[in-house]
C-alpha cells in the first residue's frame, strides 16, 4: 500500500482507479488497456507537476514521508560489509544515530547516520531517529578512528532534531553536540555530509559540520522545525488555533533549492519524479554517485588542508553571495 | 532551538523592562520577593542582599566589573548582511531589529571588549538577553569569530559571558550555521593556545549552549542561571511529566559535571583573573612582546588575520596599549 501525502489526493485517484480497472481486466476480461493507458499518462503527468512544484512545506512533508528511504536502506543497497559498531564507551548505545566501517564502491569509508526506523516498532527502537547525547558521543568515537585509519566519513542525516529529554539534557546534550561539531570541524579526514531528509536544527549540524554538504531533492534543512517555528513566531495565530507552520517553512526557507541560493550547501541530488520513495534504487544509486565524486574531489587534500577547506567553507557563509 | 519557547514565565518577567519601577527606590526581588532598595541592589550588581539572588545584569556594568577601573575598549564588529531572508512573521524582523537596537542602544546581541585583568590583558565577548533574547544569528557569529581573532592576536585570553535562548530564528538555516562558526572561533582561540573561558549566564539554551557556550576550557556558571539544550517546557511537552525544582539550574549541571563551578557575581572577577592567571604561559606572554617574526604559532590558527600583530608591552602585569583592532 502506497502512504499518500495531502496534497497527493488527486494522484492517489487516479492511481486507485488504475488499479481498479487492473483488476477489472482481469476479472471480467473486458480491455481495458486503453483506459489504463490514458489514465496512467495523466497520472504521470499530474505527478511530475506536482513534484516540478512542491512548496516549502509540502517538500517538508515528502522529506518526512513513512516511506522515504532511511539509513538501513542505504545499508543494503549501497555499501558492502556494513559493520556497525555499538557505544559511546561511557554510558551506553544509543541506535538513533548508526555508524561503522563499510565498502562504498570498493573503498573503506565510516558510515555514519541517523536512523528513523521504518515501522511502528522500529521508530520506537530508534527513538524516530531523535538522537541521545551518547549517539553524538559514538559518533565523534567513529570519526577518531576514520581518522587513524585514513578513511573518507560519508553522514546521512535524518532528524527531527536531538531528542528533548530528561535524561538526554542530564547527560549533556548541548555539550555532546558542540562537542561532535568540534569533532566534525577538526578532522583531518575528508568528511562528506548528505541530508537525505530532514535537517533538524543542532542535531543535524552536529553531523553535517563536513567538507561537501549535499542535499537530495526534496529535503529540507533549518534552524527550527516549521511547527516550532510557528509556534513561537505566530503567537496569535497559535492562540487562535490556526497552523502557520505552512507560512513558517515558506518564510525560513528550508528547501534544498533555498539552501542552495544561500551558499551553504554544496549540491543538490536529483530525486527521482514523485519523490525518493518511488524510486529507492535509483534514490541509492544517484546519492552513491554524487557522494562518490565528492570524496574523489577531496582526495587530492592533505590532511591540513582538508581541515582548513572545511573551516573556509563555513567562514565564507554569509560573507559572500547573500542580497 | 528557539530563543522564546525555552524561558519559563517566571523568568521573563526577570528581563521585563523596569519602566514601572525605575522611578521608584524599591524593586520586588524575583528570588524571595522582597522589596529591596534599588540602590542596595545597584551596589550589589543586582544581587539580592538577603536572598542571594543573581538578577540580570546589563552588559557595560559586567564589563566594569570585570577590567581594572571599569576601563575597556569596545572592539569594533562587522556588520553583516541584516535580514538575508527578508523574513517577516506577525511582524517584519527589520523592525524587530530596529526596536531592539533603539532598546539596547546595541547593534546586535553580541558586543566584545579588550581590556585588562588585574593587569593581563583579557577579551571578553559578551551577549545581551535583551537584545531579542541574546540570539544567535549572522552578526553574533561574526562578532564571536572577531572576538577570537583579537585573541589571537593579542595573545589574550577570551571570555565569552553567555545569555541567550538559542538561534535567532528569522535568520533561518543562517543563524543555524553560526553553530559551526562560532565553534571555529573557539577553535581558533585554543589552537593558539590561549584559555578560553565561557561564563554562563541566566538563561543559555539552545544552539548557544549547543555550540561556543559548552566548549571552554573552564565552563562556569552563575547561581541560578538556567542553562540547557531544550527548554524546559520543551522537555515537560515531550516527556509528559513535570521536571524537578532545581532542574538545568547551575548548581544542577555542575552536579551532573558539565560545568566547572558556580561563581557568584561578587567572586566573578577574582576567579576568572585566577585562572587566566594559572593558565597563561608566560612564554607566550613572552612571546608576544618578540617581533611577529618570531611568532612560531600555526598560521591556520587566525586565517583572517590579515593584521600584523599588535605592539605588546613585555610586562604582562601592566596594561598592554589598545591597538587599532580594539577601537
Ligand atoms: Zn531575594
Amino acid at each position: 500500500m502506497r502512504t499518500y501525502l495531502d496534497f497527493e489526493k488527486p494522484i492517489a485517484e487516479l492511481e486507485g482507479r488504475i488499479a481498479d480497472l487492473r483488476q477489472m481486466d482481469g476479472e471480467t476480461g473486458v480491455n481495458v488497456a486503453e483506459e489504463i493507458e490514458k489514465l496512467q499518462g495523466k497520472a504521470d503527468s499530474l505527478l511530475a507537476d506536482a513534484y516540478s512544484k512542491l512548496s516549502r512545506w509540502q517538500k517538508a512533508q515528502v522529506a518526512r514521508h513513512a516511506s522515504r528511504p532511511h539509513f538501513a536502506d542505504y545499508v543494503s543497497q549501497l555499501v558492502d560489509d556494513f559493520t556497525p559498531l555499538a557505544g559511546d564507551r561511557a554510558f551506553g548505545e544509543d541506535s538513533a544515530i548508526l555508524g561503522g566501517p563499510a565498502r562504498l564502491r570498493g573503498r573503506s569509508v565510516m558510515l555514519i547516520g541517523h536512523e528513523k526506523g521504518s515501522d511502528t516498532a522500529g521508530r520506537v527502537e530508534h527513538n524516530f531517529g531523535m538522537a541521545r547525547p551518547e549517539g553524538y558521543r559514538k559518533a565523534m568515537r567513529l570519526m577518531d578512528m576514520a581518522e587513524r585509519f585514513d578513511m573518507p566519513v560519508v553522514t546521512l542525516v535524518d532528524t527531527p532534531g536531538a531528542y528533548p529529554g530528561r535524561g538526554a539534557e542530564e547527560r549533556g546534550q548541548a555539550e555532546a553536540i558542540a562537542s561532535c561539531t568540534e569533532k566534525c570541524l577538526g578532522l583531518h579526514a575528508p568528511l562528506v555530509s548528505v541530508i537525505v531528509g530532514e535537517g533538524g536544527s543542532g542535531g543535524a549540524v552536529a553531523l553535517a559540520a563536513a567538507n561537501k554538504v549535499l542535499m537530495l531533492e526534496h529535503s529540507v534543512y533549518s534552524v527550527i522545525s516549521p511547527e516550532g517555528c510557528a509556534s513561537i513566531l505566530w503567537k496569535d495565530a497559535a492562540g487562535k488555533g490556526e497552523n502557520k507552520a505552512q507560512d513558517a517553512a515558506e518564510a525560513m526557507r528550508i528547501s534544498a533549492q533555498d539552501l542552495l541560493e544561500l551558499g551553504v550547501i554544496d549540491s543538490i541530488i536529483p530525486e527521482p519524479v514523485g519523490g525518493a520513495h518511488r524510486d529507492v534504487r535509483l534514490t541509492v544509486e544517484r546519492l552513491g554517485d554524487a557522494v562518490e565524486s565528492a570524496i574523489r574531489e577531496l582526495e587530492h587534500l592533505s590532511p591540513d588542508e582538508l581541515k582548513q577547506q572545511r573551516r573556509d567553507k563555513f567562514l565564507a557563509i554569509g560573507r559572500t553571495g547573500l542580497a | 532551538m528557539s530563543w522564546l519557547s525555552n524561558i519559563p514565565p517566571g523568568i521573563k518577567n526577570i528581563f521585563k523592562p523596569k519602566d514601572d519601577s525605575s522611578d521608584t527606590l524599591w524593586s520586588k526581588c524575583p528570588g524571595c520577593g522582597e522589596m529591596i532598595f534599588q540602590r542596595d541592589l545597584d551596589a550589589a550588581h543586582q544581587v539580592c542582599p538577603s536572598c542571594d539572588h543573581h538578577l540580570a545584569l546589563a552588559p557595560s556594568e559586567r564589563l566594569a566589573l570585570l577590567y581594572d577601573d571599569g576601563a575597556y575598549e569596545e572592539i569594533e564588529l562587522p556588520d553583516p548582511v541584516t535580514d538575508p531572508l527578508k523574513f517577516r512573521d506577525e511582524k517584519k524582523y527589520a523592525d524587530r531589529l530596529k526596536e531592539n537596537r533603539r532598546k539596547t542602544g546595541q547593534q546586535d546581541a553580541m558586543r566584545a571588549a579588550y581590556g585588562t585583568v588585574d593587569g593581563v590583558g583579557v577579551v571578553a565577548a559578551i551577549q545581551n538577553f535583551k537584545f531579542m533574547g541574546g540570539s544567535m544569528g549572522m552578526a553574533l557569529g561574526e562578532a564571536m569569530l572577531k572576538a577570537a581573532e583579537v585573541a589571537v592576536e593579542k595573545r589574550a585570553p577570551l571570555v565569552v559571558f553567555a545569555a541567550s535562548g538559542g538561534a535567532r530564528m528569522q535568520e533561518g538555516i543562517l543563524s543555524l550555521m553560526q553553530m559551526p562558526r562560532t565553534t571555529i572561533a573557539v577553535q581558533m582561540v585554543k589552537e593558539a593556545g590561549l584559555p578560553y573561558i565561557v561564563f554562563l549566564t541566566n538563561p543559555t539554551t539552545g544552539g548557544v549552549t549547543a555550540s561556543y557556550a559548552m566548549l571552554g576550557d573552564v565552563n562556569l556558571a552563575e547561581p541560578g542561571a538556567l542553562i540547557g539544550f531544550a527548554g524546559p517546557r520543551v522537555i515537560e511537552q515531550t516527556i509528559r511529566e513535570k521536571l524537578p525544582e532545581g532542574f538545568q539550574r547551575a548548581e544542577f549541571l555542575l552536579e551532573k559535571g558539565m560545568v566547572d563551578m558556580v561563581v557568584s557575581r561578587a567572586d566573578m572577577k577574582s576567579t576568572l583573573s585566577k585562572l587566566i592567571r594559572l593558565l597563561i604561559k608566560e612564554r607566550r606572554q613572552a612571546a608576544a612582546a618578540l617581533p611577529a617574526a618570531a611568532d612560531t604559532h600555526k598560521p591556520e590558527a587566525a586565517p583572517n588575520a590579515n593584521k600584523k600583530p599588535a605592539a605588546k608591552t613585555k610586562d604582562a602585569k601592566k596594561a598592554p596599549p589598545l591597538d587599532k583592532a580594539a577601537e
